[in-house]
């Protein structure tokens, strides 16, 4: 069948089988940061913004994707180094295979809730795992961010 | 894996009944646990055009389209406020933002799951589905009827003069919860709910007229007792059965003295 939608910015038209899943349509074209993690919905590593709303590619059908915005990381570069400096300055990447996911649901927190207080973080964020940190630097990191808005990036820039 | 053969976004309800009624055809709600299935579905059925993903609220009551996200009812300002926020308690440790911006209130109740902290919401409130072609059902009654082919629409709740609370036990924040218990005073009738027993969430009235008269300390807990001999529970992989009594009494106890206004349970 055939799906037309705009992936970061781009009209885009393709021919997909109809049990298609949205994560594999996305790598299929490129989107290496949407990343295949728990296949249960529980880990956030798919996650991908659906006309500006935080969704989880590995849970929907490419098809009815269709005539929606779609945005990865791989579109949102400049809003995300805005915060995932003072991330790295935590040291909260560690193996990094969660940051994608991470930096995609923080960008949506921020835009629905500019000034998040901790619990709201966590809370917003706790669809996201990561098997590295114990999420502690992650929540360093974006506090930081929020008490230094105004500066571009922390010390490792982004 | 779920292997989907053909894909339609159905452009009525009597075109979705219609497909329904073959067997090997799905309707698709938010696909959190269908996609997990190793079935083969000849048609996927979308229901996503058929203005059902709004919650409406009038004068009389709420009207909650089966395609409205957990997210949508958590955010819901006339929900949480004509349920003292026990909405948005019901279902903000379900998995994630993402996971509740796809799931769907309609899959959720359809699926009538033996974890489901939605429908254990639900059922403290006068609370009906619309069903396409069996009209109008009280949820109770649905929840013990068997799956058929007939269509979710919307789950209707009636706005009566109503105090609810919600707790819910996990292990872990996020994941399925240990015990579910919902409590309310409907119309001046108290009822406690109970789910993940981990079976369908029931109600459990006040028959005996235990809290008449209001609640007390002492009151809460011999009702909270009442109820932990009236639900039958089960065990699984996250608790024992005699963990989930001991939790119906501990849960049902704490609700009642929150709704009662003695005690308030973070």
């Amino acid at each position: 069948m055939e799906i037309k939608l705009t992936l970061n910015g781009r009209p885009l038209t393709d021919q997909i089988d109809p049990g298609l899943l949205l994560i594999d349509f996305l790598r299929d074209h490129g989107c290496f940061s949407v990343k295949r993690g728990c296949e249960t919905s529980n880990c956030g590593l798919c996650t991908v913004l659906m006309d500006g709303t935080p969704i989880l590619s590995c849970s929907l059908l490419a098809a009815r994707a269709a005539g929606h915005q779609i945005q990865t990381l791989e579109g949102l570069q400049e809003e995300a180094a805005d915060f995932a400096g003072f991330i790295a300055d935590q040291g909260a990447d560690q193996c990094g295979f969660c940051n994608p996911g991470f930096v995609m649901n923080t960008i949506a927190l921020l835009r629905e809730n500019p000034d998040p207080t901790d619990e709201e973080i966590l809370a917003y964020l706790s669809g996201n795992l990561c098997r590295c940190s114990g999420y502690e630097g992650q929540l360093r990191g974006i506090r930081s961010y929020l008490l230094s808005r105004g500066k571009k990036g922390g010390s490792h820039g982004a | 894996m779920m292997n989907i053969q053909n894909y339609i976004q159905a452009e009525s309800l009597e075109e979705a009944y219609l497909l329904n009624q073959k067997k090997s055809t799905r309707i698709l709600g938010g696909m959190m646990w269908l996609k997990m299935s190793g079935n083969t579905v000849g048609t996927a059925v979308d229901l996503c055009r058929l203005g059902l993903n709004a919650i409406e609220e009038t004068a009389e009551g709420f009207s909650i389209g089966a395609m409205a996200t957990l997210r949508q009812m958590e955010l819901h300002p006339g929900l949480n406020n004509y349920t003292n926020g026990a909405a948005a308690r019901a279902v903000q440790d379900i998995v994630g933002v993402q996971f509740r911006n796809m799931a769907t209130v309609g899959g959720s109740v359809w699926g009538r799951f033996g974890f489901s902290d939605v429908l254990t919401f639900l059922l403290s409130m006068e609370t009906s589905v619309e069903l396409y072609h069996g009209g109008v059902v009280p949820l109770e009654r649905f929840v013990s009827m068997k799956r058929d082919n007939d269509l979710l629409l919307r789950i209707l709740i009636q706005k009566k003069d109503g105090v609810f609370v919600y707790q819910s036990m996990r292990n872990q924040r996020t994941d399925f919860p240990v015990l579910t218990c919902a409590f309310s005073r409907v119309d001046g009738q108290y009822r406690a709910v109970i789910g993940a027993r981990p079976a369908r969430a029931m109600v459990i009235p006040d028959r005996e007229g235990i809290l008449d008269g209001g609640i007390t300390l002492e009151k809460a807990g011999i009702f909270a007792a009442y109820a932990a001999q009236h639900v039958p529970t089960g065990t699984n992989l996250r608790g024992s059965a005699a963990y989930r009594t001991h939790l119906t009494e501990v849960l049902t106890r704490r609700s009642l003295l929150e709704l009662g206004g003695i005690e308030k349970w973070k």
